[in-house]
């Protein structure tokens, strides 16, 4: 699973390093330092970080808080 | 003013079934004020995301112009400093962080995490208690029997409060939280009351005890750490211990219940959801979220303060007056959220002011959504055929600290667990 | 009536994106997002899909993640026609198309040019050669860098301190190296931030345990008989023994390929107007050839309308979005790209945010905070305006600082805030260095209202 945070975004509120500690750390107080790629069996404390990130800055395959922006239909086979 | 204004008819009693309509209302002035003297309430989404970051906003009530009432009870006594909730930096970062530095990451970034399986066990055994009263009268009310003495027996738990203790413990909180109750609060003859202050010295010298031997012999709970001071910032006086503790104790357990019990409420108003939650555990992780927007434990934040003259859409609000930013109106402001109205825990990109926002952001957050999180799906598999009896049901008055007193539900039974 | 070109475009044109980093790839997944249908084809010149390049500096040389293990996560299939491991050398702007290093031609309607930066060598070349000399920017970078401090080097020498040098040498240190960090100004960061800041993140190093010289200059690079890097020789006489170099010394603009092209390319970037589309060396903006992150140059409304280069990570995504939602969208839908500049650094355990221009700020006054403590806000200003701000540790006050840049709020700042300390009553001078001088420092650079950049005579640094 590939992860990425927008660290723009991030304001060191730490709730993945909390609720998803392998995989999002902190660094001194606000510096988040993560694993960009994580085994699935840290999918599901993935998900609970993702969806509890008050600022919602985390992307990871399958499981981005953004993926609202709607997909599209109407592509040509 | 009449009692008729706007935020009299949102702070009475009689609105909290549903005060949702009075903040729609609401939100079409931006900036209301009523009263001469009266709050400024700010009901916007942006415009409460806004002052949560601002420097200007002070959460120190010794700023306030005039202090008057406030609606959200503090949990200290007169005798225990004030909790950083009701501090600015710097003294409110230096406490919050040592605090943290009992709690979470970077020091004891397991802390949380460690306590799922804990968590889920003592939702276990909760709902094996429910099974013989379901088994009875087929009735329960989720406030009394389930919400309430969950939370209390993870912060004994989390504090290191030992297990033959927590009955005690128990007590001296369901003491001092029926004392927060507005309708008593402000007599201080109240037996209420007076039962509430004995009950906060009896805590007190408790946790100070406590305190002593956890200093002496420290174990991995968090009154050892808070003692012991891992952070830079060193620890904390034993004061601030008991400060801290004791709103931990408060502030994160009132908030918990209400979210739960806010929580099955809701699903079982929708219980389309519920039947997906039953079905996919994971459900509950948006689930939970969508509650923090939806009907959020905490309403308004009521005891803010400019420490200067700002401006908020276009109105003056003078330097000392009090602002209540109301949370659960901006959840709900359709320039932020589509279909506001709609419980929808699909919605994309939910950031919601459940829990503020800004350096105050609730600190309790990753417990408390773990602690929900883990409830609602227990509930959701484990009840069998849970339905409401009384719709809406009787509310808790604080306008702040909003949810049901009791949440009655009639259940055919309740289901063995499932697995460890 | 006639069906307008970008239905067309979207339902069947080709659209080619040169540099498959994330620009590239933000771009991609949001012209598929607003529906578009037609072909794309993603062209890049490393060999790996498209990864993550700040957690290369920090998480990897902190032993938190593989240096191979940084790939972007995809917020939606993008269906493309993967060009990996070849460089675009040449566009031809009349026949639109791009030619590759391999040979080869791709035709296009539509361009997106996102081919970023690089880091800039070190100027002598053969020492640049020596065995145990780095950069870190790509990464094949990062996997030899980390190879080699895996093995437990004696010493590793940083040649700058902006901000990559200071990451690279806080994670050395947090893996218990030896660390000497060369940088030619009085204090780390002092062309991103001023000298007031750079202090504090001189005191970070220090106390890091970093040993920090200032004030000079790394003379050459001295290797031994077969060639392995064994010492620095510094502009004050010193000499200090190493064997793993880094060289830090900011970054260099990938545009050497459009060099002849007709494009408004060179040194500084490739200049675009607000709705990412390409100027041409006339200063004519053209139609179908669009810039987007580190390459792009373009002008920003606050602060005059003069040309903004981003070496910004979010700069990359907000400007990928607009640039593809523009290069589908009929003129009247365009949107203009207005991103407030901002940046972060984690070194030292601390968490170093800005936003605005700082490097634009003539003084700045600490608003928050305290700079002995390591925690605080500064405000920069210009001209009577709030420009930007920086913050140590406090990142959570920033939106309300954002907001006084957008709105051009007066400096200095004169209302009262939470956590103010007496030394935040006034300003002082921010003390950037002689902005004339070169420098590695500064990750926005504000670069005159030419579209032309007839100030720099282009010269590729390679052939």
């Amino acid at each position: 699973m590939r992860i990425v945070v927008d660290l723009n975004r991030c304001q060191g509120y730490a709730q993945c390093a909390f609720l998803a500690p392998e995989v999002f750390t902190l660094h001194g107080e606000e510096s988040l330092v993560y694993a960009p790629w994580a085994g699935d069996e840290h999918r599901e404390k993935v998900a609970r970080a993702v969806a509890a990130c008050p600022v919602r800055a985390i992307t990871a395959d399958g499981l981005d808080a953004d993926e609202e922006r709607p997909a599209p239909a109407g592509r040509e086979a | 003013m009449t009692d008729s204004s706007l935020l009299r008819r949102i702070t009475d009693p009689a609105s909290r079934a549903d005060p949702y309509p009075l903040y729609e209302e609401l939100r079409r002035t931006p900036v209301l004020h009523e009263e001469e003297g009266g709050a400024y309430a700010v009901s916007r989404y942006h415009d409460i995301l806004a002052l949560l970051h601002d420097p200007r906003i002070s959460s120190d009530d010794r700023r306030l112009a005039d202090r008057g009432d406030d609606e959200l009870p503090g949990p200290e006594g007169t005798v225990l400093p004030p909790s950083f909730i009701r501090l600015d930096p710097p003294e409110h970062d230096r406490l919050r962080r040592i605090a943290n530095s009992a709690f979470g990451p970077p020091h004891r970034p397991h802390r949380i995490d460690g306590m799922r399986g804990e968590l889920a066990g003592i939702v276990g055994e909760l709902l094996d208690g429910l099974a013989s009263a379901a088994a009875g009268g087929g009735e329960i009310d989720l406030v009394d029997e389930f919400a309430y003495p969950f939370p209390v027996t993870v912060i004994c738990r989390l504090l290191g409060v030992p297990r033959e203790d927590e009955p005690r413990f128990r007590g001296w909180v369901d003491v001092i939280v029926a004392g927060l109750d507005p309708e008593t609060r402000h007599d201080p003859a109240a037996p209420a009351q007076r039962a509430a202050r004995q009950a906060r010295v009896q805590l007190g010298m408790y946790l100070a005890g406590l305190v002593e031997e956890r200093s002496r012999e420290p174990r991995d709970d968090m009154l050892s750490d808070l003692v012991a001071g891992r952070g830079p910032d060193g620890a904390m006086s034993t004061m601030e211990v008991l400060s801290t503790a004791v709103l931990l104790l408060i502030a994160g357990h009132e908030t918990t219940v209400n979210l739960i019990t806010n929580g099955m409420l809701t699903l079982l108003r929708h219980p389309e959801h519920l039947e997906r939650l039953r079905e996919d555990a994971a459900y509950g992780v948006p689930v939970v979220e969508e509650l923090l927007r939806y009907e959020p434990p905490v309403q308004l934040l009521p005891s803010r303060t400019c420490i200067t003259d700002i401006e908020v859409h276009g109105v003056t609000i003078p330097e000392g007056a009090r602002i209540w930013l109301m949370l659960a109106a901006g959840n709900r402001d359709p320039e932020r959220f589509a279909d506001p109205g709609r419980f929808d825990p699909d919605r994309p990109d939910n950031e919601h002011l459940g829990f503020g926002s800004g350096v105050h952001i609730c600190f309790g957050a990753p417990l408390a959504r773990l602690e929900a999180q883990i409830a609602l799906t227990e509930l959701a598999r484990r009840l069998d055929g849970p339905r409401l009896l009384q719709d809406p049901p009787p509310y808790r008055l604080s306008p702040v600290l909003r949810g049901p007193r009791h949440l009655p539900l009639g259940v055919d039974g309740v289901r063995p667990r499932q697995d460890g | 009536m006639h069906e307008p070109y970008h239905e067309w475009l979207r339902r069947e044109g080709r659209i080619v994106v040169v540099g498959a980093s994330l620009a590239g790839l933000r771009a991609a997944e949001t012209l598929r997002a607003e529906g578009f249908a037609g072909s794309l084809t993603m062209i890049g010149d490393e060999p790996h899909p498209p990864y993550d390049r700040p957690p290369l500096s920090k998480a990897v040389l902190l032993g938190r993640a593989a240096p191979d293990r940084t790939e972007l996560p995809r917020r939606r299939e993008i269906d493309a026609d993967w060009r990996l491991g070849v460089a675009a050398i040449g566009l031809d702007l009349a026949g639109r198309r791009v030619r590759l290093a391999d040979g080869g031609e791709v035709p296009y309607d539509r361009l997106l040019i996102a081919t970023g930066v690089r880091a800039r060598p070190w100027p002598d070349e053969d020492e640049a050669r020596l065995d145990g000399v780095f950069v870190l920017r790509t990464r094949g970078d990062a996997v030899r860098l980390h190879r080699r401090l895996k093995a437990s080097p004696r010493r590793v020498f940083v040649i700058g301190a902006g901000f990559t040098g200071s990451e690279i040498a806080s994670a050395c240190r947090q893996q218990g190296l030896a660390v000497t960090v060369a940088e030619r100004a009085d204090a780390p960061l002092v062309g991103a931030l001023g000298s007031v800041v750079g202090a504090v993140a001189a005191d970070l190093h220090r106390e890091g345990g970093v040993d920090l010289r200032t004030n000079v200059q790394v003379t050459a690079l001295e290797g031994d008989r077969v060639g392995r890097v064994r010492a620095a020789h510094l502009s004050d006489g010193s000499v200090v023994e190493t064997d793993v170099v880094v060289v830090a010394l900011g970054a260099v603009r990938n545009t050497e390929w459009l060099a002849g092209s007709g494009l408004a390319a060179g040194p500084r970037g490739v200049a675009c107007d607000a709705g990412c589309r390409a100027f041409d060396v006339r200063g004519i903006v053209t139609d179908d050839v669009f810039v987007a992150g580190d390459v792009a140059r373009s002008p920003h409304p606050l602060f005059g309308y003069q040309f903004l280069s981003l070496e910004h990570w979010g700069n990359a995504v907000a400007q990928a979005e607009v640039a593809a939602h523009n290069m589908i969208s009929g003129s009247s839908d365009r949107r203009p790209h207005l991103w407030v500049p901002a940046f972060w650094s984690s070194q030292f355990g601390v968490n170093i945010k800005s936003i605005g221009v700082p490097s634009m700020g003539t003084e700045i006054m600490i608003t928050q905070g305290s700079l002995a403590e390591r925690r605080f806000v500064g405000v920069y200003g210009h001209q009577g305006r709030v420009i930007a701000a920086v913050s140590f540790d406090n990142t959570r006050w920033l939106d309300f600082y954002q907001r006084l840049i957008e709105t051009g709020a007066p400096f200095p700042v004169e209302f009262t805030t939470v956590d103010r300390r007496p030394e935040g009553r006034r300003p002082v001078p921010a003390a950037f260095p002689d902005p004339s001088l070169p420098t590695h420092g500064p990750t926005v650079t504000v670069s005159g209202y030419a579209p032309s950049d007839r100030r720099l005579v282009f010269t590729p640094a390679r052939p």
